[in-house]
Formats: structure tokens, sequence, C-alpha cells
């Protein structure tokens, strides 16, 4: 399975980075934005997805400071080609 | 007594760490990739950029090799030292509580700090004179300390916080100005300020090596027994 590993900071967590983002945006004309985050994606292919959840809390992520997603980035399956 | 130093690639404080340390023991470097502490009554984990930070600062270097040894020494007493990076290292290999963020300004900081030395109860901190800030510099990108209320909490009500920012201080954002903090055991400790970097009257303060005295009185102590 290829999968990315979506990892942002937890929510109430100090994000200077989604802050800075969010005031500059207003600079350039877009208005309206609000609740920016930065976080990072990690992409992997793995054998066993069943261990990411464990990939993630031992490595990818510190569980006390970031959240994270997985989803799956499988390309889709090719569609049988007609005669 | 013979403190180690460790050196991972990317350390970079490792040599005026072990300077430091001559000025009251014996010191060695030890190698990130090897299991053997040779024997050392104190451990530091120093300053620099370990395996590049990548991923998080000091997420890498909590695998070295060199890492299950000195988790091992401190679960039997051992006192160990992290220092900006090493601290780094030490919250995410789970041997002190906490996280290290992103400094809130997301500027590196580079300057002196006065520091109040919240509790002299520890090895790190007994020859430290209360009611006498300490002025020791700091630099670093990473060292706005947290920790959740809950956990922070404790902290406060079992003493483990040493070291503090004093007001005005607080480079990073750190929660509550805490600049450095000990585990329940109180003998593992890690700061953002470089004490290592103040033993000298030519930069300025030795206010640092109060540090290094602490370490060497513990030791002694513990010899003595």
């Amino acid at each position: 399975m290829r999968a990315r590993v979506l990892v942002k900071p937890k929510a109430g967590i100090l994000d200077p980075q989604g802050q800075a983002v969010q005031r500059a945006l207003p600079a350039l004309g877009f208005t309206g934005v609000t609740d920016v985050h930065v976080g990072r994606m990690i992409e992997l292919d793995v054998q066993d997805p069943a261990r990411l959840p464990e990939i993630c809390e031992r490595l990818l992520t510190n569980p006390l400071i970031e959240d994270y997603e997985i989803v799956s980035a499988d390309p889709p399956a090719p569609t049988t080609a007609s005669a | 007594m013979k403190f180690g130093v460790i050196r991972f690639p990317g350390s970079c404080d490792e040599v005026d760490a072990q300077l430091a340390c001559q000025r009251v023991g014996e010191a060695e470097i030890l190698w990130h990739a090897d299991r053997d502490l040779r024997g050392v009554d104190a451990v530091v984990v120093p300053g620099g950029f370990s395996y590049g930070d990548y991923l998080r600062a000091g997420a890498i270097a909590r695998f070295a090799p060199v890492m299950v040894e000195v988790a091992e020494f401190a679960r039997a007493g051992g006192l160990v030292l992290g220092i900006c990076n090493g601290f780094q290292v030490l919250c995410e290999a789970g041997l002190l509580p906490g996280a290290l963020l992103d400094n809130a300004n997301l500027r590196f900081v580079f300057r002196q700090v006065s520091l109040v030395v919240v509790s002299s109860d520890s090895p790190f901190t007994r020859a430290c004179e209360p009611d006498r800030p300490l002025s020791i510099p700091v630099k670093h990108m990473t060292g706005c300390y947290y920790a959740p209320p809950e956990l922070l909490r404790g902290l406060q009500e079992r003493d483990q916080v040493l070291l503090r920012y004093a007001p005005g201080h607080n480079p990073n954002g750190s929660l509550r100005d805490i600049a450095g903090v000990c585990n329940a055991a109180r003998n593992v400790f890690g700061l953002m300020p470089h004490p290592e970097h103040a033993v000298d009257p030519l930069t300025g303060s030795i206010d640092g090596l109060a540090i290094f005295q602490s370490i060497r009185a513990a030791v002694a102590d513990r010899l003595a027994v």
C-alpha cells in the first residue's frame, strides 16, 4: 500500500507557522481564510498497512504535540482494456 | 569522576561540553554508534543538530545505539544531562517529560539570558546559590517548552522545573518560562540554555560551571557511599 501520513500540530498547540501563513494571506488580497495550520506529509509504501499506526506513533509523529491521519495514495486500479 | 559526552553526526557542542566537564573532572567523547558508555559516571547529551534534525529535532538520534545504553544508565539512576539538542533528544526518547516546539517567533534566538534557579534540590543544581540568577546563553530554533496541562501541573507539584527564564528573558515562548526540567527520579535533566558556553570569563559569564560542579558533587557523594 502507498500511504500518505498527514501530520499537524494538535489542536490548541501553538502553531506559529500556521499563524504566519494566515497573516500573510490578506497581504496578497486573500481574505476570509482562517484557522491555517502547517504540518507535513510523509509518503511511504508499506507491505503491512496494519502497522502504520504504530509507525506513526513511534517515529513519524510525536503524539504529545501532533495528530496524524493516514490516507491511501494507491493509484486507481487499472481498468480492463476492452478488446 | 569521568563524564561521557555523546557525539552524534551533526552534534556541534560536544567539544565545548567536554572542555566544560574537564574543568571539574575527566571527560571523553562517546560515539553514537557504540553501545558502550565506557564506565563513565555521568552522561552529557550535547547541543547541535543530530542527524540533521530530520523529521523533528532529536527524533532520529533517540534511536542511536548509544541511546539504548543511556536509557539503561538512566533507569539505573545514572546522571544524564541534555543540553539544547540533547534536551530535545531526551524528550523524544521519553527520558524527560514534555516536548520542544519551534520558537514562538519562528526565529533562531542567540542571546545571553538570565535564569532563575527554581530548585537547587537536584544533582544538577545543588551547587547553585539560591536567589542568584544564572547568566547563560541560548542559541536555538526549537526551544519552546511544551507540556499538556496535566503534565505541567504534575511537573510543578513534583518540583521538576529546575530552571526558568527570568521575567522578560523568555526567548522562545516556553510555557511558564520553563528553561529546564528533570525527570521524576531527578537523575535526568534537560535545558535549552548552554551552561558549557558559560565557563570562562572570556565569554562573559562563568555561571554555567555551577551545573557541572553540581554533577561532580553529586557523583562524589554517590561514590563515597
